[in-house]
């Protein structure tokens, strides 16, 4: 390696120091609780339990992402769990209507609740702070209202699938005993595409001009991806195989991904969150694209509270309890900016994980419910610290 | 007369630019002394350097004040020594009343307990000194601009002023206003308080002032004494303007076409908040193919509030008048509408209006024009890069890469970036609202001469600019906005900066 090429690298990573170590510090995180829990951390029933209890807090950062790079905030996402729960139960239980219709419907309920508070934060520049705070008072309300202040319950199979379901092993029987070959070779064709993929941008990238991103990064970067994948893949397939909630989140994790990447839409949304007037004057209709942030939010927030109604089997008033803070904290954890235009899906996933990592692992080793609340808040601190000073040095 | 103040040898740098140039100043105890020069000509600068907005240590020369060399280190620092210096955009906080404003960061307290009836008894009297009849208490934000200002004075009072420096104070003032202000100037001076007037309004310096100093691209150019009455307004404007022009333009051959390209009319429109004020009042402009038309005023003459009016509606309200492309009315009523009908806008501010600083070059240019760049609202990356790297050599952006930071680049840079963005959308006529404010004279050439290719290819060029020179050096005709009206409208070949000058002046 030639010393330019070493300048490059070290250059590299100085400017992407954020998100390397959002990662870093989540490996670092399981590292430390694989060891304080004498090995119960990557326990393949475990591991399936993290996944499972921060699906709905996944699911949600990956909205929340978009409308914070927007420049907004909402803070009701959480009382829309509980009120999508709600009435997902009401529909099920009391009327009998079946899965398949109340699904949808709940989406689209949860899709025009994103789009009333948007309307007032998009064209009446009613401060999203302020509406969304209005929302959460109003749907932790219409929760109660709607339950009459009881759990309303059970659902059928059909329904909890959804959040506590596994992908059916369609290769069973190839191996004796419980490992799961068809969720095991999902893992290792996704394990292959990744590079695949990223190789192919790369080319197209350098028929342009340079590509920015040193081979040696490229390299390790995918390398140690490919490893994790088929690693937790071979941990879940040794229990029962890929949630259908894990398969749910990669989509969303993957159609997000897209088009705050790649597509028109992320790219307006981003400008208007870093520069609103210059976006504006650049012929972008900002106030329809925060209207759509809120609208798809409110849609994810909804999917969520489905899929914690559906795990909890039941639908509780208290269901969606501060949600919306984890949510938050998730989003900033992942490197996103309190006045917008900056902020990855990917570093949402990640911040998600770490949250979850921590409840998870601090529950193990026994640390009360106290410290645990402490702990999360320097997390958090932590991390918009090292941003900043990060920043600061640049 | 002894001096209270002198400015010995001052240089300051930014970036790329150099504002002030071995400026020296001398100001006579007891005196009102004028600061006059276009804008950007470093007027403002030097009186930040003398207020310690910009610490001793980040120029160069020394500060003279009250028989000591001074190193102020912020604006306390100076304020103490008794220098009040009283800014164009008022620094009150609107929802605070005139006694609160007064002594705000000076409370009159005790132990942190504000002793209110001492506030209200001490603003009473400096409102009765400076003849503003108003309740202490009054909310800032329920008194006109004319008042703010005699608010922020009272304030300087207030701080035991031995030298008051106004900034363009009677900018955005009504005339009766004006003259009140000036009266209460003369007056301050009978008391023995010097004054720094930093004005634009030539009748008024000549009326007030004792000794005027012009400054002119960072360099103090003279220092006339008007109190003999022999200086006339043309003496300080020929010194104001009066600079080398050869060589600062680039040569160019105007192929103009016979029909308009776009023609503007009986525009007008409303100032957001003050729907009394019409901003800009029945405006008829055009502009040919092939042509570059200036429009010459100063600050706060309504041409901004013009140009962003006319593209999607993006100043004002009650905006009334009709926008025709090649003979045909458009719809301009929202900025991708106005795109889409051949317009392009590039702002004034690039920071704040133009740019998203923390996006690469390759995102800013693109912006404009993403659906040039995919498909089915998939972006393509590769043509992306491709467009940006055309136009970084094409123009010449000076840059590593163009995934830079446009927060990285030099204020010509930023510019170009701004203007490439609005070449790749591909309009017939672009609005270019100061397009070399704050960037060097290197750079000015290269937007130049981009302007003149732009023209060259046929496009409509308005350029809107406070640099007489420019327009004088660049445009085929060019229009003399003031008060949100067209004065009138110049032929290059019959233009001067006296003649703009007088033009505007007139009203």
């Amino acid at each position: 390696m030639t010393d330019t090429e070493n300048k490059s690298i070290g250059y590299y990573l100085r400017t992407h120091i954020r998100e390397y170590g959002m990662v870093v510090a989540l490996v670092a995180i399981l590292a430390f609780f694989q060891v304080v829990t004498d090995g119960i951390m990557l326990k393949p029933v475990n591991l399936t339990n993290l996944f499972l209890q921060n699906s709905y807090i996944i699911i949600m950062a990956v909205g929340m992402l978009l409308v914070i790079v927007g420049g907004n905030i909402d803070l009701s996402v959480g009382s829309v769990v509980g009120f999508i729960g709600a009435l997902a139960a009401v529909m099920i239980v009391h009327w009998d209507l079946p899965t398949v219709f109340v699904v949808p419907a709940c989406l689209v309920v949860g899709a025009i609740i994103g789009a009333a508070q948007g309307y007032w934060v998009a064209y009446w520049r009613i401060p999203s702070f302020i509406v969304t705070l209005a929302g959460m008072l109003v749907f932790k309300g219409l929760t109660l209202a709607l339950l009459g202040g009881a759990s309303v319950g059970p659902f059928p199979d059909s329904f909890q699938a959804m959040s506590s379901g596994f992908l059916p092993d369609l290769m069973g029987g190839l191996f004796e005993g419980r490992f799961n070959v068809f969720s095991m070779t999902l893992g290792v064709a996704l394990a292959a595409l990744l590079p695949i993929l990223g190789l192919r941008s790369r080319a197209k990238q350098a028929k342009f001009a340079a590509v920015d991103e040193p081979m040696a990064v490229f390299v390790t970067q995918h390398a140690v991806a490919g490893l994790a994948i088929l690693f937790v893949t071979y941990l879940l397939s040794t229990y029962r195989g890929l949630p259908n909630i894990l398969i749910i989140m990669a989509v969303l994790i993957a159609i997000f991904t897209f088009i705050t990447n790649s597509t028109t839409l992320g790219r307006r949304i981003y400008a208007l969150g870093g520069n609103e007037k210059a976006a504006k004057l650049s012929g972008i209709n900002t106030k329809r694209l925060t209207f759509f942030t809120f609208a798809n939010m409110g849609m994810l927030a909804a999917l969520a509270g489905l899929v914690f109604a559906a795990r909890l089997n039941t639908a509780t008033p208290k269901a969606g309890l501060a949600f919306e803070l984890d949510v938050i904290a998730a989003v900033f954890i992942g490197g996103a900016s309190m006045s917008g235009g900056v902020g990855k899906v990917i570093g949402a996933v990640v911040g998600a994980l770490i949250m979850g990592v921590m409840n998870n692992g601090m529950s193990i080793v026994g640390v009360g419910i106290d410290w645990q609340q402490v702990i999360k808040g320097l997390v958090l601190l932590a991390a918009v610290i090292f941003d900043v000073y990060n920043k600061n040095k640049a | 007369m002894d001096t209270i103040l002198e400015m010995k040898n001052i240089t300051k740098t930014f970036p790329g630019v150099k504002a002030l140039d071995d400026v020296s100043l001398k100001v006579e105890r007891g005196e009102i002394h004028a600061l006059c020069g276009e804008n950007g000509a470093g007027k403002s600068t030097l009186m930040k350097v003398l207020s310690g907005v910009y610490p001793h240590g980040t120029y160069d020369g020394d500060i003279l004040y009250d028989g000591g060399v001074q190193e102020f280190k912020d604006i306390r620092d100076s304020e103490d020594r008794g220098i009040i210096i009283i800014h164009q955009e008022l620094a009150l906080v609107p929802l605070l009343s005139i006694a609160e404003n007064i002594f705000l960061g000076n409370e009159v307290a005790e132990n942190g307990i504000v002793n209110w009836p001492a506030t209200f008894a001490r603003t009473g009297e400096l409102l009765s000194k400076v003849g503003l009849k108003e309740n202490p208490a009054t909310l800032v934000t329920n008194i006109g601009v004319g008042k703010q200002q005699l608010v922020e004075i009272a304030k300087a009072l207030s701080k035991k002023v031995k030298l008051l420096i106004l900034d363009e104070p009677t900018a955005s003032l009504q005339e009766n206003d004006s003259q009140k202000l000036l009266d209460l100037l003369l007056e301050f001076k009978a008391q023995g308080i010097t004054s720094i007037l930093i004005s634009h309004k030539l009748n008024e310096i000549n009326r007030v002032a004792d000794r005027i100093t012009v400054i002119r691209d960072g360099k103090a150019i003279s220092t006339l004494d008007a109190r003999g009455g022999q200086i006339t307004e043309d003496d300080i404007v020929k010194d104001m303007v009066g600079r080398d022009m050869a060589n600062r333009y680039p040569e160019r051959t105007p192929n103009i076409g016979e029909k308009k390209l776009m023609e503007v009319r009986n525009w007008s429109a409303t100032h957001p908040l003050h729907p009394e004020r019409k901003v800009v009042d029945n405006v008829n402009i055009d502009v040919a193919a092939g042509e570059v038309v200036g429009i010459a005023g100063l600050m706060g003459a309504g041409r901004t509030e013009l140009a962003m009016s006319i593209f999607g509606k993006s100043y004002g309200t009650e905006i009334s008048g009709e926008v025709l492309i090649n003979g045909a009315p458009v719809d301009v009523s929202t900025v991708e509408k106005a795109i889409a009908a051949g317009l392009a806008y590039v702002t004034e501010d690039r920071k704040e209006m133009g740019l998203i600083l923390d996006e690469s070059i390759t995102t800013n240019i693109t912006l404009a024009n993403l659906g040039g760049v995919s498909e089915h609202g998939v972006l393509n990356e590769g043509a992306e890069r491709s467009v940006a790297e055309d136009y970084r050599q094409k123009i010449n952006i000076r840059t590593p890469n163009v995934e830079q930071k446009v927060v990285n680049l030099s204020g010509g840079n930023q510019q170009k970036v701004v203007l490439s963005k609005w070449l790749f959308a591909a309009p017939e006529v672009l609005i270019l609202d100061e397009p070399t404010r704050g960037i060097d004279v290197g750079a000015k050439y290269e937007i130049y001469t981009i302007i003149n290719q732009l023209a060259a290819d046929g496009k409509g060029v308005i350029m809107i600019s406070s640099e007489m020179p420019e327009l004088l050096g660049m445009c085929d005709r060019i229009y003399v906005m003031n008060e949100g009206e067209i004065k009138g409208q110049l032929a290059a070949k019959d233009a001067s900066q006296e003649a703009i000058m007088r033009m505007i002046l007139k009203a």
